[in-house]
């Protein structure tokens, strides 16, 4: 086992461990906070895979921005942690499970299935030139609509955001 | 030339935080917890095209990352605003609290 597999599979760890106690915590604060760790870990997953530029907007764009736009949420609107337990959500649990299990059974079948599961991953990495290059040639429409649905989002947020109005107009 | 691990592992790794993502999505109530689940799958499924990108030594599914990104972004800017805005009308951010129209 070569060093980057060790270091892969740590991050790999990390990463899950950090996700299960965000997704479990009842304080949305302490949930935020396990999320900001498992995009840091995800971030350096994306640069073993090669993938540097992606790395870095993962920390800025999911650890940062994301995250903190969150915490400003919940800063904001003071609510309070859950007093109930986990257990309070039972009724739930039962179609989680049944539809989270059922995906991930499809995906590791599908992953079985695939006959190159077994190809070791080479350790190579696109340069951020190489790539931005790749995507204006290729992906220009695709950054532009993009681009255009950032800007729709923008308009909504500020439509639904703005505190002046009395409900129901 | 080194290699790091084989291509079903990533897919593996990806394929747990989806369903932890999904799970989360699912079973909370509070609205915020339910964003957050969605943001987990986005993320998951961005780690799975960067490992396919590598796979086959191709760029696109790289390039696909950065709309996944574009998405999540503007999906996590509406959503909070959707927040705020219910939490103003009905003062709560239960998803089980918005019963106005049960008989």
């Amino acid at each position: 086992m070569s060093l980057y597999a060790v270091i892969f599979y740590v991050l790999a760890v990390t990463v899950v461990t950090t996700t299960a106690l965000a997704v479990t915590r009842r304080n949305l604060m302490h949930a935020i906070v396990f999320l900001v760790f498992s995009f840091f870990g995800t971030a350096l997953l994306l640069y073993l895979l090669g993938a540097p530029f992606l790395a870095m907007l993962e920390v800025v764009i999911y650890a940062g921005a994301i995250m903190v736009l969150f915490l400003f949420i919940v800063m904001m609107l003071e609510i309070r942690p859950d007093t109930g337990s986990l257990g309070d959500y039972a009724r739930q649990w039962l179609p989680a499970l049944l539809l989270a299990g059922t995906a991930w059974l499809i995906m590791f079948l599908l992953i079985l299935l695939e006959s190159g599961r077994r190809f070791l991953l080479p350790l190579s990495t696109a340069s951020p030139l190489v790539f931005g290059r790749f995507l204006f040639q290729k992906y220009w429409l695709g950054v532009e609509i993009a681009s255009f649905l950032l800007f729709v989002a923008l308009v909504g947020g500020l439509y639904l955001g703005r505190g002046d109005d009395t409900p129901g107009d | 030339m080194a290699e790091i691990v084989p291509y079903s592992h990533v897919l593996i790794l990806a394929a747990i935080l989806f369903a932890m993502g999904a799970g989360c999505a699912i079973t909370r109530r509070n609205l915020i917890m339910i964003l957050i689940g969605v943001e987990v799958m986005l993320s998951a499924s961005g780690l799975a095209f960067v490992g396919a990108s590598l796979r086959w030594g191709q760029l696109d599914g790289q390039a696909f990352v950065i709309f996944i990104m574009a998405v999540a972004a503007s999906e996590v800017a509406v959503g909070l605003a959707l927040i705020v805005y219910s939490q103003r009308r009905t003062g709560s951010v239960n998803a089980d609290d918005y019963d106005l129209m049960k008989g």
